[in-house]
Order: structure tokens, then sequence, then C-alpha cells
């Protein structure tokens, strides 16, 4: 539509956005905007939602309410702007394939159908390797992978989308030293392309080192804003003090009255 | 139609001969169709197989049973392509009950298989007793269909037959990389905006087509076993997915000519169970005797490390007898290594053995003595596993006591580049925790980083 203006709009914006799992809410009303060109951290204690939260974002899981919306549209009209890089765990690593060829998935949305990568679309994975420090082992089995290593192929494959928009599921977890120096080369080279990054993060040590800016998280928003505004004790303590319990339930007993819906056809 | 079973009854080798110089052209054609089916079946399966839905293939040719039965019912032929389109369709509507029932039901996925399988078998059964006491033509072949019978099938089923496996091959050639892609990792598929729901709707149907069309030469019950044994053998011989599902498709190829041919040779005998056992032959045979994965090998690379080791632990003993000694002794009887390592007396005297023929120690009347070449090895031997124990000490913070177990293991696996490493990280340390020197850091370049 207006894609002249479409600068203007920031990577990622997040309108009261709601999840749930069966009736037990996941995130309630949950509403942000973000900057462009910067590294940001989605933080909170285990179960809050942060993986969630992007899944929901890139609607591999139904929102309840709200919608998340990509420079100002909605994902379908910006996929080719976007990566995401889902948790190592979710991937079973027996499978018969090798580091090149999953790189090369990155290319996938760019082709239609039944074609194939071409000659540019392998120089592109093989750069995306080479930036990882990972092309030695293109032709390696991925079960053969350390930890690391499988996250360094990870981001190689989101690397070689191309994207202007990152979002990256607890890239740092269980990934040795020279990895973690790695990753965080990553962040400042694309940050120097003026790529935005969302990562969801567990360390709170390194939160502020690593990133520019934060979204606390705890089944609704606690805070978002630069690291050295948000990262402050009240809001550590809100976000780790436990759920407000009474939200909780009542939100519970609404998803499973469905009160929601009978309340709108009034 | 004219039923190919009619086979006159002389001996079991000149059936087999007439078999084999397509006397018939119908026997070349069942063949091919028969090929074309394994094949087909075998990789589509694959793929069902990789995405954990492996039993999806024995509810959906169960699901087909009804399908067959009431298309013969309500149009009173055997027409081979409205019985494969009545079973195409009863086949869809159990896979979407498959896949409705946990979405919308507290029934989780492999009860939903379980019951829609059963149900629509059991529909399937009632309604083949049925035609089977009702007065029309035809119907005789209608029970090969739970097992199936090669030899049973017209020319117009084999042509069905050649036709849908041909386009099965061609459509999972054409989408090889988006299935993989989806197999492999669906919900990033979905994040690069490619059609997830198009391609597993695409696949289900490829999957229910060659589930169908092998109905009649494999047969309802073991249909699933065509599907999956051909991948589950082919994985014990590649890392490749596209050389897997090339080596899937010529095992099921293999079996299909196989059972085919008893088939026909012994044409009381039904298809399925002879490909199933050939399948299962097979693969036990990949299991076996597979070049890397297989339990051979597996179990000769176990015995050849436990050899190394066992090689190893004399070496660094008969090192520590002669450090013991100042190294002025030099020869050691068997009861001076054992007084040191406890060892099964044959295990010792083997592995002795061994070191004389390697040239590493060399056994005399006066007892057994390292030589130049098992010194060095020794030495490098001993200073990686004093390294690793101050490692050990230093950097992970274990006591001395801790430390020596562990370092009687790593020491068989040190490379030469993490020795250098772990020179380097403790500064070129002289002692062991136990206060024994370190051996002279001359790197060999023999030995060590074989593993």
């Amino acid at each position: 539509m207006t894609n002249t203006h479409s600068k203007k709009f920031p990577p990622l914006s997040v309108n009261n956005l709601s999840m749930r799992y069966h009736h037990k809410p996941v995130l309630t009303d949950v509403s942000f905007e973000i900057p462009e060109g910067k590294t940001i951290a989605i933080v909170g204690p285990n179960g809050a939602g942060k993986s969630t939260l992007l899944k929901g974002i890139m609607g591999l899981e139904p929102i309840m309410d709200g919608e998340a919306r990509f420079f100002g549209e909605p994902l379908t009209h910006k996929r080719l702007a976007i990566a995401y890089v889902p948790q190592r765990e979710e991937i079973d690593w027996d499978f018969p394939i090798n580091v090149f060829d999953v790189v090369l998935m990155g290319r996938h949305g760019q082709l239609k159908l039944w074609q194939r990568p071409s000659a540019i679309d392998r120089e592109i994975a093989q750069h995306a390797l080479e930036d990882l420090g990972m092309w030695d082992y293109k032709d390696r089995q991925i079960s053969e992978l350390s930890g690391g290593q499988q996250q360094r192929v990870f981001l190689a494959r989101a690397l070689a989308q191309k994207a202007s928009l990152y979002l990256m599921d607890e890239p740092f977890a269980g990934v040795d030293v020279s990895t973690e120096k790695t990753i965080i080369e990553l962040f400042k080279t694309l940050k120097a392309q003026g790529k935005t990054i969302i990562c969801v993060h567990h360390d709170l040590n390194t939160v502020g080192e690593y990133f520019d800016w934060i979204i606390f998280i705890n089944a609704r928003l606690i805070a978002a804003g630069p690291v050295h505004t948000v990262l402050t004790k009240e809001n550590l303590n809100k976000t780790y003090g436990g759920r407000l319990s009474l939200l909780n339930d009542l939100t519970e007993t609404m998803y499973r009255t469905q009160l929601n819906k009978a309340h709108d056809q009034e | 139609m004219e039923g190919f079973s009619l086979f006159p009854p002389p001996s079991f080798w000149e059936n087999w001969l007439h078999f084999w110089r397509f006397e018939d052209m119908n026997v070349l054609w069942v063949l091919m169709g028969s090929v074309l089916l394994g094949m087909s079946a075998s990789v589509i399966g694959g793929f069902a197989f990789l995405r954990k839905r492996a039993l999806i293939g024995d509810a959906l040719a169960h699901a087909a049973l009804p399908g067959v039965m009431m298309a013969f019912l309500l149009f009173q032929t055997r027409d081979p392509l409205i019985i494969f389109i009545g079973a195409l369709c009863s086949s869809f509507l159990g896979f979407f009950l498959i896949d409705w029932l946990p979405k919308n039901t507290k029934i989780k996925a492999d009860a939903a298989l379980a019951i829609t399988l059963s149900f629509f078998f059991a529909i399937g059964l009632m309604l083949l007793s049925f035609i089977q006491g009702m007065d029309v033509n035809n119907k005789s072949g209608l029970d090969k269909i739970l097992f199936g019978q090669a030899a049973a099938m017209t020319e117009g089923d084999i042509k069905l037959l050649g036709y849908v496996t041909i386009f099965i091959l061609i459509t999972v050639v054409l989408f090889f990389q988006k299935f993989r892609l989806i197999a492999f990792n669906q919900a990033y598929a979905r994040t690069l905006g490619i059609a997830v729901n198009r391609y597993e709707l695409l696949l289900a149907l490829l999957i229910v087509m060659s589930v169908v069309v092998g109905l009649q030469l494999v047969g309802v019950v073991l249909m699933a076993a065509i599907l999956l044994t051909p991948i589950a053998a082919a994985r014990y011989w590649s890392n490749q997915l596209a050389h897997i599902l090339i080596i899937a498709s010529l095992l099921g190829a293999l079996s299909a000519l196989i059972s085919t041919q008893i088939s026909y040779l012994a044409p009381a005998m039904p298809t399925g169970p002879w490909m199933v056992v050939s399948l299962s032959v097979l693969f036990i045979l990949s299991l076996l005797f597979a070049p890397q994965k297989g339990l051979i090998k597996q179990h000769l690379n176990y015995k050849r490390l436990r050899q190394k080791v066992a090689e190893e632990n004399i070496l660094r003993t008969l090192y520590k007898l002669h450090e013991r000694h100042q190294f002025s002794r030099h020869h050691f009887t068997q009861a001076d290594i054992q007084s040191f390592r406890s060892m099964p007396s044959s295990c010792l005297q083997s592995t002795l053995k061994k070191l004389n023929r390697q040239g590493l120690v060399q056994s005399s009347s006066q007892g057994t003595t390292l030589t130049q070449a098992g010194l060095k090895k020794a030495t490098q031997l001993t200073r990686r596993h004093r390294l690793w124990e101050n490692y050990l000490n230093e950097q992970a913070q274990l006591s001395p006591e801790q430390v020596h177990q562990h370092a009687e293991r790593i020491e068989h696996i040190l490379t030469d580049a993490q020795e250098v490493q772990l020179q380097q990280e403790l500064r070129n340390s002289q002692q062991d925790p136990h206060g024994n020197q370190i051996p002279g850091a001359t790197l060999s370049k023999e030995g060590g980083g074989k593993n």
C-alpha cells in the first residue's frame, strides 16, 4: 500500500496481544513498539510466555486477541523481511541432512513451488556459513554437531534469509564461549547494517551488556524500553516476583465461561 | 478380465522359466507394476516415517476397505477406476477424522488413529461379508484385497497402478526440497511463508493414493510395512535423505520383485505377506551389515577400542614401572605388571603378544621391556594422563583423589591439538597433582588423534 512511508513504521509493533493455552492465559494484553537497528531482549522467568510471544508474533500459535504488525503491515506482507530462529530443542537433530542443506533452507521463502536453490542462493548460504565460522562444517551431518555449532547453523540459516528483522528464541542457551562471542559479533554486524534483532534471553548478567533494549514479560508486559531506563530493581522485582494471581485466575475463568464472546455479542 | 492364476500345474522349475521368459506379457506388466508400487510406496512412506507419523499409512489402508466395498455395492462393477475412487474417498475420510479428533476432542492422536483404523476396518469387513452373501458376478476377487494377490490383478488394475505410482514418484522428485524442509522443521517452514498446509495435504494425498493403489498387490492389513520398512532399512546405509530415499525405493522394488514372482509360482500364496517378509529380511540384513551403522560394524569398533585401551594401559603400566625404578631397570615380569594394574592373565598375555608384534615391547626370558617406539608412546600417554589430571585439578577444582579415574579414560582419546592446548592453558606445568613429573613435551607425529 503506502510503501514509501514504511520507514516511519517501527519494525515490530504489538498491540493488545493476548494468548492462551487451552483455557490458561499465557499472555494478557501485551503492547509495545520497538525501534529500528537495535538489539532487543525479551526477559522474564520460566513460563512467563517469552517463547509463546515470539510464536504468536510469527503466527505459529493462535492469537486470541490483538495483532502484531511488521513495518506497519501484517506478517503476510512482510514475510521476506523477517527471519525466525526457533529453539534448538524443537528440532530432531537426527534428521538425515547436512549443514549446507539446512542453511539453504533459509532461501526457500524466495523460491517458488518446486524451484531449487540457484547458484546465487548457494553463494548467499556460503557467506552466511562463513560469517559464523561454520564453512568447514558444511558437509557435516547435523547430528555430529555440538550445541554451539547447531546454534550457529540455525543463525546461518536465518542470515541466509537476508531479512531486516530477526526474531531469535534463546540463541544463547547452552552454547560455548566462542559461539557466544560469535553471536555478539554477528549482532554488531547486523546492527551496523541497520537491522533489528529481538531475542528471548534468560541470562540477567549479560542482558545489559548484549542488548540495547529490554522487554520485561511475565504473563503481561512489565516494562519495555532502553536498558538504562528499564533495567531497574523495581522492574526486576515485578518481573520475577510472581504473577498477579487474581489477574490470572479471573482471566482463566473468563476464557472458560466464554464471557468475552458473550459480552461482545450484547 | 482373464485371471492369470490359471497356470498349468507342472513343475516349479518350468513355472519359473515360464515366468522369467515373459511368454505371458501380463506377467511383465504385473511385475513392472509391483516394482513401481514398491518404489513409490517406500519413497512416500519415507516422509511419513521422518515426520514421525509412521502409523498413518496403516490407518489409511484400513480406512480404504469400506470405500472399495461401497464402490462395488453401488456400481456392481470391478472397474479399477471406480474402485480406486471409492477407496480414495473413504481413505481420505479416515485421514480427516484422524486429523480432526485430536484437535477438537480430548482424544489424543494415537487413540484417534487406533479408533479410526478399527472402525473403518470393521465396516469394511461387514460390507465384505455382506457382498459375499449376495448373488452377484465378479465378487470373487474382492476378498483378495485383505492380503494382496498379484496374480489376481487385471490389465486395468495394472494400468491404473502404473499411472498413479509414476505420478507419485514425479511429484516427490519435484517437491523434494519443500517436503524435506517441512519434515525437518515445520514451524520454520511456516515462518518462511511456505504454504505448509497445502504441502501437507499433497503429501497426505500421495500417501492415500499409494496405499489405495497398492491394496490389490499388498493388501489392507500389511500395507504399512511397505511404507515403512524400506526407509527404516535404508537409514542404515546413508545420511543423505536423497540417497536414503533412492535406497529405500530399490529395496521396495526388490521385495516387490520377489513377492510377485512367488505369487505366480504358487498362486495360493498371497503377495502381501511375502513382500513384508522379504522386506523384513532386507531390514535385518541392513541392521547387521550396514557399513557404518550396522550392528556388526559397531561391535567391531567397540572391540577395537577395547583392544586399544588394553594395549595403552599396559604401555602406561610399564612406564610407571620404569619410573619407579628410576629408569635403571628395564625388564619387568607379568607379575610386576599385574601388581600395578589388575587385569586377567589371559588378557594380559594376549595383549603383550600384540604389543610385541607391533614392536612396542619386547619379551624375552628376563621379562618384558619397552622398545624405543614403545617408550615414546608410553611417555605420551603418561603425559596426557597427567596433563589432564592437572587440568581437572586446576580448572575444574577437583581434588587430586578425584582426577585419576577420569584421566584414566581421557588419556586414550586426547588428540595432539588438544594436548598442545592443554599445555598452553596450564602454562607448561611440570608436575601432576600427585607430585609426579610430567614427562617432556616431545609431541610425536603418530599416535594419538586416531580417535
